[in-house]
């Protein structure tokens, strides 16, 4: 699971690769939050189910990252792992294991606002992988 | 293109653009229906979602749509600047201890909560009363409010049309700072450019002012977040091809672009509440620590400005009155003199316009003038714009001790979030008297006064 940060003036890019789909997305919402919190610190106390729709794959990720972000803004959610139970180009369903925040052992390490449509892709690599990009506005 | 771009800059801001695609995004915004006279950016132009940052373009009531990236997704991002009766002699020594009271009793960064838990109905009348709501609970005056764009409150806020995502994120948000760009600064004028107009906003050399840079937290963010996400799935009931997705809009002439207005005035309002709560707050911090009562401190809000906002209002174009819809993306309305939105005390001389800079430079006040009232929907830039991204910014840091430079160039500052003031240096930014020239210059905005930055605290 794979991510890097690509340069964006004001934001933040990342480009997440992934063997298959279902490592891909994974990949997306784990790049999410390594970059919100040390994941190190984070236990995987709780499960959550996401079941996302969208128009295209791009469309997915954007609503899916969307979902697991409002999870962490609105309900203080930390992810630990996501595993991607099922996956269409319109759908997906994930379980992501976790808990609630707790700021006696959880350090914030940047605060991700939004996840935006700008420049989001999910393409197919020549050789059979796949590179998905995303910018965070933070 | 349906209508031509206009960017309003200088050959040094144009070469410093590099790769940085605002230029485009003012080309593609020229697309959209309805649109009137021209596609705008104003010389702090970057790079946004949809629509650059600084840009501006105003939108037919009948014909024309609304797009959430032409407002921002900190709906009502903007500044207050408070005067005071203090002077440079007197505190400059207390400066360091007035920046770590200030960092004590404002709450900044991720995960802040504010003093208060609003209840569902407090938070809604938040939402329809904005600083209204603020100074009847104790949190300022009512003179607070005459100096306030729109009185502090937007008309037409529906609570309805908010979802329960933003209601959840704005309950215990309210009187917070903010992270990132955000700041709470001591200030001190510096150079006065118009004499007449210092005078009337209260301006005077020396003079120790205090400049609040907040907006809508995450409350307005899940605002722009929703109907951005209904109008890219309902992106067809537009008619036409989006050039980019984040374009996302409705017609103003529909439910959900009339849905989406009322959405917006109400994170709106709920920024004017906070500026107003973190103002009262910087007040009772300031008597505090300075053991003076409010009439020995003599702290008056001399102006607050929206910069990420749309508007309807009455504009001329091609020498007609016509109500349109203007979209301000970091960009400032700067009203002319003798407009009646523009307060008694201040309507000689134009609107106060509030153009903060980066943490180590200041701001200036500016006046409106006719000249953008024609040209420019009454608009003008809004601060100096990023233009290194945060990650080269952090680089650029290394072996780097940032508060110890800052304090070098005379600036107190203290930040909760690591890694915050890594991506806020200056060098981040354009340089703020560029960007300044060529609004005045331009006939935009007239240059007021200068302040330079003593003390600043961040999210």
């Amino acid at each position: 699971m794979g991510y890097r940060i690509f340069d964006h003036t004001a934001d933040l890019g990342v480009e997440v690769t992934g063997a298959t789909l279902e490592k891909l997305y994974a990949g997306a919402a784990f790049a999410l939050f390594d970059l919100l919190t040390d994941l190190s610190s984070v236990r995987a106390g709780r499960s959550r189910e996401f079941d996302v729709l969208g128009e295209n794959p791009a469309d997915l990720l954007v609503n899916f990252l969307r979902e697991i972000l409002y999870a962490w803004n609105g309900e203080g959610f930390l992810m630990k792992s996501c595993f991607i139970r099922q996956i269409t180009p319109t759908r997906l369903r994930a379980v992501l294991r976790g808990e609630g925040f707790d700021p006696a052992r959880h350090r914030i390490l940047k605060e991700i606002k939004a996840v935006t449509y700008h420049q989001s892709s999910v393409l197919e690599t020549p050789e059979g992988g796949w590179v998905a990009r995303v910018v965070f506005d933070v | 293109m349906r209508v031509p771009g206009l960017l309003y800059t200088s050959e040094k801001l144009m070469k410093g653009m590099g790769a940085d695609e605002g230029p485009r995004q003012v080309a593609n915004v020229a697309h959209l229906p309805g649109i009137v006279k021209g596609s705008l950016a104003m010389p702090d132009m970057h790079w946004g979602y949809g629509f650059p940052i600084g840009g501006v373009a105003a939108f037919d009531l009948d014909e024309g749509i609304v797009s959430p990236g032409g407002v921002g997704y900190d709906i009502n991002c903007g500044c207050r600047l408070m005067t005071t009766s203090l002077r440079l002699p007197d505190v400059r020594e207390r400066i360091p201890a007035l920046v770590t009271a200030l960092f004590q009793n404002v709450p900044s960064g991720v995960g802040s909560r504010g003093p208060l838990k609003l209840s569902p109905k407090e938070e809604r009348q938040v939402l329809i009363e904005g600083a209204a709501w603020a100074v009847r609970q104790g949190w300022g005056t009512e003179a607070d409010l005459e100096a306030t764009e729109d009185g502090g409150a937007m008309a037409g806020a529906d609570p309805e049309k908010v979802s329960d995502r933003a209601l959840l994120r704005g309950k215990e948000q309210l009187g917070t700072l903010g992270s990132g760009n955000h700041f709470l600064e001591i200030e001190v004028v510096e150079e006065i450019f118009d004499e007449q107009a210092a005078a009337a906003f209260g301006l005077e050399p020396e003079q120790i002012c205090v400049l609040i840079h907040s907006g809508s937290r995450g409350f307005g963010y899940q605002v722009c977040d929703d109907y951005l996400a209904q109008m890219v799935k309902h992106a067809g009931e537009i008619g036409i091809d989006l050039p980019d997705r984040q374009l996302a809009c409705a017609r103003l002439n529909s439910t959900r672009g009339r849905d989406y207005l009322a959405a917006m005035a109400c994170a709106a309002n709920y920024a004017w509440a906070n500026r107003q709560m973190l103002m009262h707050r910087t007040r009772e911090t300031f008597e505090k620590a300075l053991g003076m009562g409010p009439r020995e401190l003599g702290m008056r809000l001399l102006y607050d400005v929206c910069h990420n906002i749309a508007k309807i209002e009455t504009l001329p174009v091609d020498g007609k009155e016509i109500r349109l819809c203007v979209h301000r993306k970091g960009a400032t309305r700067a009203f002319p003199p003798g407009h009646p939105d523009v307060p008694p005390a201040y309507r000689k001389v134009g609107q106060p316009v509030l153009i903060p800079g980066d943490m180590g430079t200041g701001s200036y006040v500016l006046a409106g003038t006719k000249g953008a009232f024609t040209e420019t929907f009454g608009s003008t830039c809004h601060g100096a714009g990023r233009v290194m991204s945060r990650t080269q910014a952090t680089k650029s840091c290394r072996g780097r001790s940032i508060p110890r430079e800052m304090a070098e160039r005379g600036v107190i500052v203290m930040a909760s979030g690591r890694g915050t003031l890594q991506e806020e240096i200056p060098e981040a930014y354009k340089n703020l008297d560029d960007v300044v020239e060529v609004v005045h210059r331009a006939g935009l905005s007239r240059k007021v006064a200068k302040l330079r930055t003593l003390g600043c605290i961040k999210g």
